[in-house]
């Protein structure tokens, strides 16, 4: 178990530009000290890629690789068995891609990368937009979130489709390793991240990043939000491992998503219909959820 | 002429498979390829050698030909030799990476099989495909037949792997005619393949010891001078062409010419400019055409970039008329190739004439009847003739 | 040395000195974050407990676990009050930028 005082004191990610408060600084800092400094990072177009290497300040202290957008599962493929090829085994190829980089323009290349098994760890920080460009929705956008190409006016109530499912996705890819995480649950992290070290072939942790500057709360919020995301059951932390899917919080009582939406300026206009409409989304994937992982463990 | 060679062997293959056994000499650490016609012969002959223990390297199976880039580029970067190959709708899927790869400076090769894009549909050949990736920073070299093509591989990665070139090298057969045609080649040994080509030590590729952050964001106030380092690099390349094209003669006995090969052009007063298989072609019109007096000549354009600007003007002064025939067209108007030969003629002190020949379009043929028919208009043109400055050769009906 | 420093960048003078390439050395800072600030965050050593959540919170990881006390490098916390607000023990306090310290 991960404990924070054992934990390095270098910091292999540092000073860069993303907004106060942003979760993938978080992400990026304690995913490196899990794995170290032989690790490459592959940064496709995100907010990540662009607060950290302005010439000449690079922030991470690892090598990385700014990437081309749809690009970050093949070049993490390209890594690998390039490092493969030359005999080098010690070192981890780590792609660091946002929410638009994964599950619409990447998805491609994500696909293609886990089928072909290649050795990498992949995370997917998730802000739930395209932050980087001005917060315009993506596909793990959520039902209702006022984005400035799915506005609420008064002919729409924003984004209309759910989030894709990456996890599910990537279970269904049967991927060695696949997780969901949250930057508000920074032990769980971790310890998936840790994890993966001792995992060959692709890994894939799709982890929620608070956004407040998109989403609409104060910077100190992140983690609040961030909980409340699991504690409503708009999120999940779960893992996949060996054919089987591990819940890692279960809220004992799921709490209504009002209490989890009214708290960001994104979802402020939703009326008391919209907000139905989403817990009755949320409900619904519950029940999958309940069918599929956790009926089984009570019987 | 020095033939240094051991013991190499002749075999009967065709263009692909040349392309093939000269990615196999090279020894790259990574093959990331995506099949598509008329490419996929060699996708297939290095998955055999893979596959029978032939090839120590790490062949993956890629999703797109935009991804096959990627991982290429993946590989160059953790400092593996990489290989790639595609054609048309490929080459222009993998556009955008193309930039990238030759302004990040990976010495990646890349085999094209020149073919038309879509729309409309049409499988076989013609250089509207590479032409059209004229910008992305990519050295280009056209071959005329299946020893140019396997030579040229091997070329390929001395001039990209060149310290003082670092640019990534795209080497076009043209599709089906090339690709498809059996022709007796010379296949090197793999030690005098060694001997020139010495494994990749990458100056550009991760290093724990010295960890760089690499394709990094170039504010306004630098980009420029990055680009500047391009085209520099891209100037060296020209001088390295030569290099290693005297190397390669001295080491396997076939020397090429470098940038330009000339074909009969002393005391031409009019010649042919062309790219790729339709050269062979052309040297024998060319050599019946002087057998009965006719003074014409044939300039092999073998590196469209870095465009060879300094032959051309030296030519302007030799020839009254350059016919360019151009397998391609950018719409709105004229051939390539053409644009690129006139705008290198036209600060000289005298200015020869020149006719654009659209040829070839989507692998119709170019016959020896054509090029006969492009000098007797290039000669119609120097006598005062009438002759419109760009030609569709071979169309059905003009408006 | 744990965290990067800031350094004097020397760019390149001429065509020779610049880089193979868009690359760049990694962990080269070249100006601090500080002026972001409009609050800093001050801890109460004394109720301080070392749990280190803010140190493992911290979005710009500022927070140095190094020695008895935790410091914070001031020329890069953003003041974002992500530490202040989860402290278990409350012992970080948010004071704006400007006005006298809590000590």
């Amino acid at each position: 178990m991960i404990k924070a005082k054992n934990l390095t004191d270098i910091e292999y990610l540092y000073g860069h530009k993303a907004c106060p408060g942003c979760g993938l600084g978080t992400i990026g800092r304690l995913a490196l000290k899990i794995l170290g400094a032989r690790t490459i990072v592959a940064l496709p177009a995100s907010c990540m890629s662009t607060v950290t290497t302005q010439y000449p300040q690079m922030n991470y202290t690892v090598p990385s690789l700014t990437m081309a957008f749809a690009g970050t599962g093949a070049v993490l493929t390209g890594m690998s068995v390039g490092l493969k090829a030359l005999g080098i085994t010690d070192v981890n190829v780590l792609g660091l891609a946002g929410d638009g980089g994964t599950a619409d323009i990447g998805l491609q290349a994500l696909s293609g990368a886990v089928e072909r098994g290649d050795d990498f760890i992949y995370i997917c920080y998730d802000n739930e937009a395209y932050m980087n460009t001005g917060v315009q929705r993506s596909s793990l956008t959520p039902i209702g979130a006022n984005t400035t190409n799915s506005p609420s006016g008064t002919a729409s109530y924003g984004e209309k489709k759910p989030k894709k499912n990456l996890f599910e996705i990537m279970i269904a890819h049967r991927i060695p390793y696949a997780a969901t995480a949250s930057s508000a649950y920074p032990y769980d992290f971790m310890n998936k991240v840790e994890k993966t070290k001792g995992i060959k072939g692709p890994k894939f942790i799709h982890i929620m990043c608070p956004c407040p500057t998109g989403w609409g709360f104060a910077s100190d919020l992140t983690v609040e939000i961030g909980k409340l995301a699991v504690e409503t059951g708009m999120w999940y932390l779960a893992e996949y491992e060996n054919g089987k899917v591990k819940m890692n919080v279960i809220p004992k009582t799921i709490r209504p998503v009002e209490e989890y939406l009214m708290k960001q300026r994104r979802f402020r206009h939703l009326t008391a219909e919209n907000i139905k409409l989403i817990q009755e989304h949320t409900d619904s994937e519950w029940r999958l959820i309940r069918e599929r992982w956790l009926l089984p463990l009570t019987r | 002429m020095v033939n240094k060679s051991r013991s190499s062997r002749l075999d009967f293959i065709n263009g692909d498979e040349a392309v093939a056994y000269g990615a196999k000499l090279c020894r790259p650490q990574v093959i990331a390829v995506y099949p598509i016609t008329p490419q996929t012969i060699v996708v297939e002959r290095l998955a055999e050698f893979v596959a029978n223990g032939l090839m120590n390297c790490e062949y993956v199976y890629v999703e797109s030909e935009h991804s096959a880039m990627c991982a290429a580029m993946g590989a160059s970067l953790v400092g593996a030799r990489a290989f790639t190959a595609t054609s048309s709708q490929g080459l222009a899927y993998m556009h955008e990476m193309l930039h990238y790869v030759s302004g990040s400076r990976f010495p990646i090769v890349m085999m094209n099989a020149n073919r038309t894009l879509a729309a409309p549909w049409n499988i076989f050949g013609d250089q509207r495909d590479s032409l059209a990736q004229r910008d992305t920073g990519w050295i280009q070299v056209y071959v005329e037949n299946g020893q140019e093509a396997l030579d040229m591989i091997i070329q390929a990665y001395a001039l990209a792997e060149n310290d003082r070139v670092y640019t990534p090298v795209m080497v076009n057969l043209d599709g089906f005619v090339n690709t498809h045609t059996f022709e007796l080649v010379e296949i090197p040994d793999q030690h005098d393949v060694d001997e020139f080509l010495p494994p990749f030590r990458s100056k550009n590729a991760i290093d724990f010891t010295n960890p760089r952050s690499f394709c990094i964001t170039a504010a306004t106030e630098w980009n420029t001078e990055f680009r500047y380092q391009q085209q520099e690099a891209m100037n060296n390349a020209k001088k390295v062409i030569g290099e290693v094209d005297k190397k390669f003669g001295d080491q396997f006995g076939r020397y090429y010419g470098g940038l330009v090969e000339e074909y009969r052009c002393a005391g031409a007063e009019v010649v042919l400019v062309g790219m790729g298989s339709v050269v062979g072609t052309s040297r024998i019109v060319v050599d019946r055409l002087r057998d009965l007096g006719v003074e014409v000549g044939l300039v092999k354009l073998r590196f469209y970039r870095p465009f060879p600007v300094e032959y051309f003007k030296s030519l302007s002064t030799r020839v009254k008329a350059i016919g360019v025939i151009d397998r391609d067209l950018s719409f709105g108007y004229e051939g390539a190739v053409a644009s690129d030969v006139k705008s290198a003629l036209c600060s000289t002190e005298v200015v020869p004439k020149v006719i654009n020949f659209i040829a070839g379009i989507a692998g119709r043929d170019i016959t020896k009847e054509n090029i006969e028919e492009m000098y007797n208009r290039l000669f119609n043109l120097i006598k005062g003739g009438d002759e419109k400055e760009l030609q569709f050769i071979g169309l059905r009906w003009e408006s | 040395m744990a965290k990067p420093k800031i350094v004097k960048f020397q760019y390149p003078q001429s065509l020779q000195e610049m880089p193979l390439g868009p690359s760049a050395a990694a962990g080269l800072l070249t100006e601090p974050n500080a002026g972001w600030r409009i609050q800093r965050p001050i801890i109460d050593h004394a109720k301080c407990s070392k749990c280190l959540l803010c140190w493992v919170l911290c979005p710009e990881g500022v927070i140095d676990k190094e020695n008895e006390e935790l410091e914070i490098d001031m020329n890069y916390c953003k003041g974002c009050g992500l530490c202040a607000h989860e402290c278990p023990k409350v012992s970080i306090t948010m004071v704006g930028e400007g006005e006298a310290d809590g000590q």
